[in-house]
């Protein structure tokens, strides 16, 4: 566990990004820069940038809490403040980090809200977490924003009218109001034509695991490759840059026939994975040694996808600015339904060839969690796609029992293994 | 007026029907009849029963059923009560049901919808996106799309046109429905004993699944029952049930409240049914829009509703007082995120408002109560001894 991580040129750019935006927000009270704490499924990043706005993404500091051991004692507090333990960690730990003084990732004190900006995508709980910020941060304004369920597989003229008027009357006055600006419309085009470009380059990204071996991992490697398109640069030429010099990097490993980069080294890829769910945030090293001990490549997840469908098609459009940031959110992961969930799991396993399925169901996500079991059932009717399943959590290290899904992972390749030699010799009897 | 345990034993029968006989007959007796499922919280029945719709409210199993398939559709982090309406919906329970109705009220209910997508269930299967806009030209347009969406699909199966007159007509009888029962609410605050909650509980939940005709009757009878002076006070406090809106408390749990020395004077157990604050406009050239501003402007504070500029901890710190309620009991289902996700800020208000209160979850099939009955008994002797103590 103590390997030098081996870095690339794009991951030093992200660095240097993250680390820019931190420092620019712990200086916003002395720049009189405006900070809106929003989400991550659809975020609406083109407009914060428009108004020169920062974010802040509690989802975000409560996974980079769980990656620095930090989480247990926030949750801790949240509970002592009265939550339950059922419920979603996420909330616990960002207001538990709240309450202990609101330290950012980089040691560095956050700044309060000057808007909350509620997009209710995918997920009822942002509902109930913004109540709690709202009573915790008193006077702040808050712009709800709700995105209509993709309920019957497909996004109707309603839907999108709903939610542009969301936009022009209730979104865009407060963040006025808040900025004191007036929206500029030629600012906002330019920000959504690099938009378009960085999906143009993710969506390039997230398919060069067509290749065998995959270049990359499409779920430990991709949380960190989306990054910055989830976390307020969407939009911005540092991303352009960022996605530019990755696919550079990956490319050049598709030329060479190069597995992987992992912390353990680079991955010689064994199996083919499409995984369901979000990863556990606490154990993110052990978690994804396991894979990497089985030569377990994740070819596609859908984790990946959860700030917005690109590889679908869909693109923010200049000529259709506040319709497409519309259709934006309405298209991240968590709000299609379960059919549709099932169409773009079979799709994955299909396109990228994967030997598996395995599902990651999370204990305090029941927007992806619950409905996870008749997917699974339906997938392993329909295509014969070998499924597994295991349980952890995002950020309460209470609930990440290494043993339990070492074993489970153990048995899961083994199955894959002694399918392969059935498969062969079925192959060979023909 | 009829015997009033007689009311109370068909109430009683109908509230626990998991076969819901009483729809399937009345659906039987005409061909043109149409059965709609909802679950909770709130549907606005008014328009399945102008479209010749009755409206059945699925409510899980309590612990009236072994769930052995269910348990195979969810994780063990997940509540109860998807597993109670999956299995209904395997065993046969909901077959003549021909559509169904998803509030959106949380994620696992969203994805219950889903799952009965696919599993083919009923000629429809609808989420009902409630707008969280509470503007009549962005949400409260929306809203309408939406009803108009479930009176197409109601209309597809049985072609029944739904006029402004026969709407207007079911939007009266709700009104009445939801007066009756409020009259009913009110004379219990002052009267608890003349009625149990639990016989209360019967009542209103018999609503849920027979026709609005049928139930004002019941309703009526009820409260002419209620105005007559019978039965004893007893030495109970008052409290307000909060947190109990989807999935249900298992009887014996309110028997044991009611026993451990409570008076339920108000709940949100069954709060779909007594949605509105006020009537609903019932004569008006566009009773969908009538519809659609009453959920805007009429709408009861729930967890499950996004309460701008009306914290709902205020919002309930206000029902205690106008309940004079001695305390409140925070009773929520196990993993329910809207429920245990507003407990803090509820709480909160209730110790600026120095209002005492417990808190414990439950499931819809739990069976041991004794620990439940030793902490509501502590909590209302507390009270009564506090109040001894103050007074003297």
């Amino acid at each position: 566990m103590s390997k030098e991580v081996e870095k690339e040129k794009s991951m030093v750019l992200q660095k240097e990004m993250v680390a820019r935006l931190f420092d620019e927000l712990s200086a916003a009270n002395e720049t009189g820069k405006k900070v809106v704490y929003t989400f991550v499924p659809g975020n609406l990043s083109e407009l914060i940038l428009a108004f020169d706005m920062l974010p802040v993404y509690p989802e975000i500091n409560a996974l980079q809490s769980g990656m620095r051991k930090l989480s247990g004692n926030y949750i801790r507090e949240a509970e002592k403040f009265g939550h339950s333990e059922d419920v979603c960690t996420y909330v616990k730990c960002d207001i538990g980090m709240m309450l202990s003084g609101n330290i950012g990732p980089t040691g560095k004190k956050l700044p309060d809200p000057d808007l909350l900006l509620l997009s209710y995508t995918g997920c009822f709980t942002f509902m109930k977490w913004f109540e709690n910020l709202e009573k915790l941060y008193p006077g702040v304004p808050i712009a709800m924003l709700h995105t209509p369920y993709q309920e019957s597989g497909k996004i109707t003229p309603d839907m999108t009218e709903y939610m542009v008027k969301q936009i022009k009357e209730e979104v865009i006055p407060k963040m006025e109001l808040v900025s004191g600006k007036k929206l500029d419309e030629e600012k906002l085009n330019a920000i959504i034509q690099n938009s378009i470009e960085i999906e143009d380059l993710i969506v390039k990204i997230f398919d060069t695991t067509k290749n065998v071996p995959s270049p990359i991992d499409a779920y430990f490697a991709g949380v960190y490759y989306i990054g910055p398109i989830n976390i307020g640069f969407r939009g911005t030429k540092d991303a352009v840059d960022y996605y530019t010099e990755l696919l550079k990097e990956i490319e050049y490993r598709v030329e060479n026939k190069l597995g992987p980069v992992t912390p353990e080294g680079v991955m010689e890829e064994r199996f083919r994975l499409v995984v369901e769910g979000p990863p556990n945030w606490t154990n993110f090293r052990e978690f994804w040694k396991l894979f990497y001990d089985h030569g377990a490549v994740v070819v596609a997840s859908t984790y990946t996808k959860v700030g917005g469908m690109h590889d679908l098609g869909f693109r923010h459009d200049v000529k259709r600015p506040f319709e497409s940031l519309a259709e934006y959110c309405m298209n991240c992961y968590t709000n299609l339904n379960l059919t549709q969930r099932i169409s773009l799991l079979s799709k994955y396993i299909k396109d990228y060839n994967a030997d598996g399925l395995l599902v990651n169901s999370i204990k305090s996500c029941n927007s992806f969690s619950a409905g996870q079991l008749i997917m699974m059932r339906k997938i392993e009717e329909d295509l014969e796609t070998p499924v597994g399943f295991i349980e952890s959590d995002l950020v309460d290290p209470r609930y990440f029992s290494f043993s339990n899904i070492k074993n489970r992972l153990d048995s899961f390749f083994q199955m894959l293994d002694q399918r392969r030699v059935i498969l062969k010799d079925k192959t060979a009897v023909i | 007026m009829k015997n009033i345990d007689q009311i109370l034993e068909h109430c009683k029968e109908l509230a626990f029907d998991l076969e819901f006989s009483y729809a399937k007959n009345w659906k039987s007796a005409q061909t043109d009849r149409v059965l709609i499922g909802y679950m909770p919280i709130y549907f606005p029945r008014e328009i399945t029963h102008a479209a010749n719709a009755l409206a059945v409210g699925i409510l899980g199993t309590g612990d009236r059923k072994q769930i052995i398939k269910g348990d195979a559709f969810y994780q063990s982090y997940i509540c109860h009560i998807p597993r109670g309406i999956i299995e209904l919906a395997l065993d046969g329970n909901l077959d003549e049901i021909d559509g169904f109705i998803f509030p959106s009220i949380c994620d696992v209910i969203r994805n219950l919808s889903g799952t009965f997508q696919i599993l083919k269930k009923g000629k429809f299967v609808k989420y009902l996106d409630y707008p969280q806009n509470f503007l009549s030209h962005i949400g409260g347009k929306f809203y309408k799309t939406e009803l108009l969406h479930i009176l197409h699909e109601i209309q597809k199966i049985n072609n029944i046109e739904v006029t402004p007159e026969k709407l207007n007509n079911s939007i009266k009888l709700y009104n009445i429905n939801q007066r009756l029962l409020k009259e009913i609410y009110n004379i219990r605050q002052e009267y608890p004993w003349r009625i149990s909650f639990e016989n209360l509980y019967y009542v209103v939940r018999a609503g849920m699944v027979i026709t609005v005709e049928e139930h004002n009757k019941i309703l009526e009878d009820v409260l002419e029952f209620l105005n007559i002076n019978n039965g004893e006070p007893m030495d109970k406090i008052k409290v307000v049930i909060s947190g109990a809106f989807c999935e249900q408390p298992p009887i014996g749990l309110i028997k044991t409240i009611e026993l451990a020395g409570c008076y339920i004077v108000d709940d949100d157990l069954l709060l779909g049914s007594r949605w509105m604050k006020g009537d609903v406009a019932d004569n008006t050239d566009d009773p969908l829009n009538a519809l659609s501003e009453a959920y805007m402007n009429l709408s009861t504070f729930s967890s499950s509703v996004y309460s701008v500029g009306k914290p709902k901890g205020e919002q309930l710190v206000q029902l205690i007082k106008e309940r004079n309620a001695d305390g409140i009991i925070f009773a929520a289902p196990s993993f329910c995120d809207p429920a245990l996700l507003d407990l803090p800020v509820m709480q909160k208000a209730c110790d600026d408002a120095n209002i005492r209160y417990i808190s414990f979850q439950y499931n819809e099939n739990t069976g041991q109560y004794k620990v439940i009955k030793e902490q509501v008994g502590a909590f209302s002797d507390s009270i009564k001894l506090w109040e001894d103590t103050v007074s003297s």
